[in-house]
């Protein structure tokens, strides 16, 4: 009896274990997708082959007389996080197409290839050797934070250069060679506090994060770090861990208890779908502000009621009903391509990363038959010296150490769309 | 006021782990084994719900009896295939690792044929919420079906053991496998029953998890199982009444802690809880002692 309960304990603990395991890596980054059905690397081969055949009719002459830019993307197109590769690809290759039809970069085509990753760190290196292999002298990505902190070892190392649209975590560009589009983490917590209390949204403040997640809990360490700045106060913060996110109401309760007029949710829109459901049913209807991992909210988990989001805030770069001629091109183009599909943020961080990577190589004045280390070393002193006036914000600059100047913008869900504030 | 809200939050998860935990216990009780692939049987029964309702429009009702046929016949099948070889082995270790391997086979199975994403479960509830003292304290729908679910089945399951003749043959088997056998009951046919019923069971909870927290993947099973069979051992495993009573003590403890002591160490002071409990009484609550036959 006594052998058996031991040992039964034992297993208890391997079953956990594991049981951790699993949730934790399906939390790392942006819902994750360890285990998309095989095969899909077959089938993002013929989609990417598919998908570059477009210009190759283009680049053939130029490559007649110098070749063409070669540059390589990554991201997640299968699993759960596929919604943000699908949106940087599809966008990227927009951008790539417009520059390459009204006359390419420095007089040089542009060759895309977009390769899947499906948020896995693993696979996300292979994409990185097969492009390497195809000729790759610029990276743009990846998409997702994990992995992009596994390929931007590789790139340092090898002295590629590497833009990542959307990987917003701080060891993603931590090499020279790296720069982002996106906002860090750590600045989402600082913008969010800020853009809360100069717009005097409210007096109390609630808290709910995902003290196990790095995403989460280091955007809400420099959120609570610029609050003591702001003319609004703290009064609740609560915690979940990737063992405990589906059960809200202790958390939700104390919120309401607490008197607070806004709630601040730093994590994905996964949990966020089950905090709206949980609040709805105990009559606790505050003011919600989000960041950039509630952006799919509206679209991303099946059988949610889109309803329950109405009035959420978020702090995002980007909003598609901008009322600017290039938003508004954009929208209209994206929409064009992909059935009327309205493009989220990430779409618009990939869009500008294309044109961040064509000013970049106008100001260094690279031609394609550099190599890919050349090329990346004089993209270091052109990053800082470019100003980009993009989709994702205007008078865009960059840092030495890659992170960008930007405001975002916030915007409000309304009627099932996103409307600028 | 809102510590009777967590009251009762935490009584209405508790009985969701008493509802599974009565699966571990009534399988431990009668063929002396764990099924780890308990937890995953709730999701499977989540999915079959699910996949009734929005698929094929079937009315809440009958989608929650497919779904507790679904897990039935599940559970028949993963003990005749898996388990009953092995029920014979020499070490139990054997029966052990094939249930964990049942649990994994189960998830990814899921996993291929429905993805990861998550899925939103309809309420299968819609009554509406209970509102008291002037809109204070709101039970809702789901918290009030789940509690009174756990109380009728857990009447009916000991009316059940105690009354019929196939709940006597379980006490039979539970008690002593070789007399049960030479007294002409069918233990094999009882062990099956067994998991029919704790399987069919862990439809009804993976339905009424899924109620009060709506979200379905592959692994929404694992962590409510691993507490439940916290729950079970906690009650002192083998007894029906002490699953009840260990699951409800489990959900309470896990809400009021998460509220006044942390939110971030809800689940160590859950598995801290089953530590001093065992250090203190080793074979649970209300579990017996039973003298090791050498």
């Amino acid at each position: 009896m006594k052998k058996l309960l031991s040992l039964s304990l034992a297993a208890v603990l391997a079953v956990s274990a594991t049981a951790c395991g699993n949730s934790g890596s399906n939390n790392a980054d942006a819902g994750d997708s360890d285990a998309s059905a095989a095969g899909t690397e077959a089938g993002t081969e013929a989609e990417s082959t598919e998908s570059t055949g477009t210009e190759s009719e283009g680049t053939e002459s130029a490559s007649a007389d110098g070749g063409a830019f070669k540059i390589g993307a990554i991201g997640p197109m299968t699993g759960a996080a596929s919604a943000y590769g699908t949106a940087v690809m599809n966008a990227a290759q927009i951008a790539v197409d417009e520059i390459n039809a009204a006359g390419g970069v420095n007089g040089y085509q542009i060759e895309f290839n977009p390769q899947d990753d499906e948020h896995d760190q693993e696979k996300s290196v292979n994409a990185y050797n097969t492009l390497k292999d195809w000729g790759m002298q610029l990276l743009l990505g990846t998409v997702t934070s994990a992995p992009c902190i596994a390929v931007e070892a590789e790139a340092s190392a090898d002295n590629m250069f590497l833009l990542t649209p959307s990987g917003s975590a701080v060891d993603c560009i931590s090499g020279e060679n790296a720069f982002r589009v996106c906002f860090a983490d750590p600045d989402q917590g600082t913008a969010s506090a800020q853009y809360i209390g100069e717009n005097g949204l409210a007096e109390k403040v609630a808290v709910i994060y995902d003290s196990s997640d790095v995403y989460s809990s280091g955007i809400y360490e420099t959120f609570v770090t610029e609050a003591a700045n702001q003319p609004f106060e703290i009064v609740a913060s609560e915690a979940f861990t990737a063992d405990s996110k589906t059960d809200f109401s202790v958390q939700l309760q104390k919120a309401k208890d607490s008197g607070a007029d806004l709630v601040f949710l730093p994590f994905y829109y996964n949990e966020a779908a089950l905090v709206f459901t949980q609040a709805a049913g105990m009559n606790f209807a505050p003011k919600w502000f989000g960041v950039d991992g509630m952006d799919g909210i509206l679209s991303g988990v099946e059988g949610f009621d889109a309803s329950l989001a109405e009035g959420v805030m978020l702090l995002t770069p980007f909003s598609a009903d901008a009322e600017d001629e290039l938003t508004k091109n954009f929208v209209a183009k994206y929409g064009e391509l992909h059935n009327g599909e309205i493009p989220n943020q990430f779409a618009a961080d990939a869009y500008d990363g294309i044109y961040i990577i064509k000013a970049a190589l106008e100001q260094a004045g690279c031609t394609p038959d550099m190599s890919a280390s050349d090329i990346c070393d004089a993209l270091k002193t052109a990053m800082t010296e470019i100003t980009v006036d993009g989709l994702t914000g205007s008078g865009m600059t960059w840092s030495a150490d890659g992170e960008p100047s930007k405001s975002p913008k916030a915007v409000v869900i309304e009627g099932g769309v996103y409307v600028g504030m | 006021m809102s510590f009777l809200s967590y009251l009762i939050n935490g009584i209405s998860l508790g009985s969701v782990y008493a509802i599974i935990a009565l699966g571990y216990t009534m399988v431990y009780g009668i063929a002396k084994m764990l099924n780890f692939a308990h937890g995953d049987v709730i999701m499977v029964g989540g999915y079959a719900a699910l996949t009734m309702m929005l698929n094929l429009n079937m009315n809440p009702f009958v989608a929650i009896l497919v779904a507790i046929v679904v897990c039935t016949v599940l559970g028949i099948c993963i003990e005749t295939i898996a388990y009953r070889p092995l029920l014979g082995a020499a070490s139990p270790l054997a029966v052990l690792i094939t249930a964990i391997g049942v649990s994994y086979f189960l998830q990814n199975v899921v996993l291929l044929i429905f993805g990861s994403n998550p899925k939103s479960f309809q309420s299968a509830v819609t009554f509406g919420d209970l509102q008291l003292a002037g809109g204070g304290l709101v039970i809702s729908d789901e918290a009030i079906v789940t509690i009174v679910s756990c109380v009728v089945i857990m009447v009916g399951l000991t009316l059940f053991i105690s009354k019929t003749k196939a709940g006597q043959a379980m006490q039979a088997v539970s008690e002593d496998k070789g007399a049960a056998r030479l007294m002409g009951i069918n233990v094999n046919g009882t062990i099956a029953l067994t998991f029919a019923i704790g399987s069919g069971l862990a439809a009804v909870a993976g339905i009424l998890l899924l109620s009060s927290y709506p979200s379905l993947t592959p692994y929404t099973g694992s962590m409510p199982g691993i507490k439940a069979f916290v729950a079970a051992v906690f009650g002192g495993i083998g007894s029906i009444p002490g699953a009840f009573i260990g699951g409800i003590l489990l959900g309470v403890i896990e809400i009021l802690g998460r509220a006044y002591i942390s939110s971030q160490l809800a689940d160590a002071i859950v598995f801290a809880v089953l530590i001093i409990v065992l250090l203190v009484k080793p074979t649970g609550l209300l579990g017996k002692a039973v003298q090791e036959k050498v």
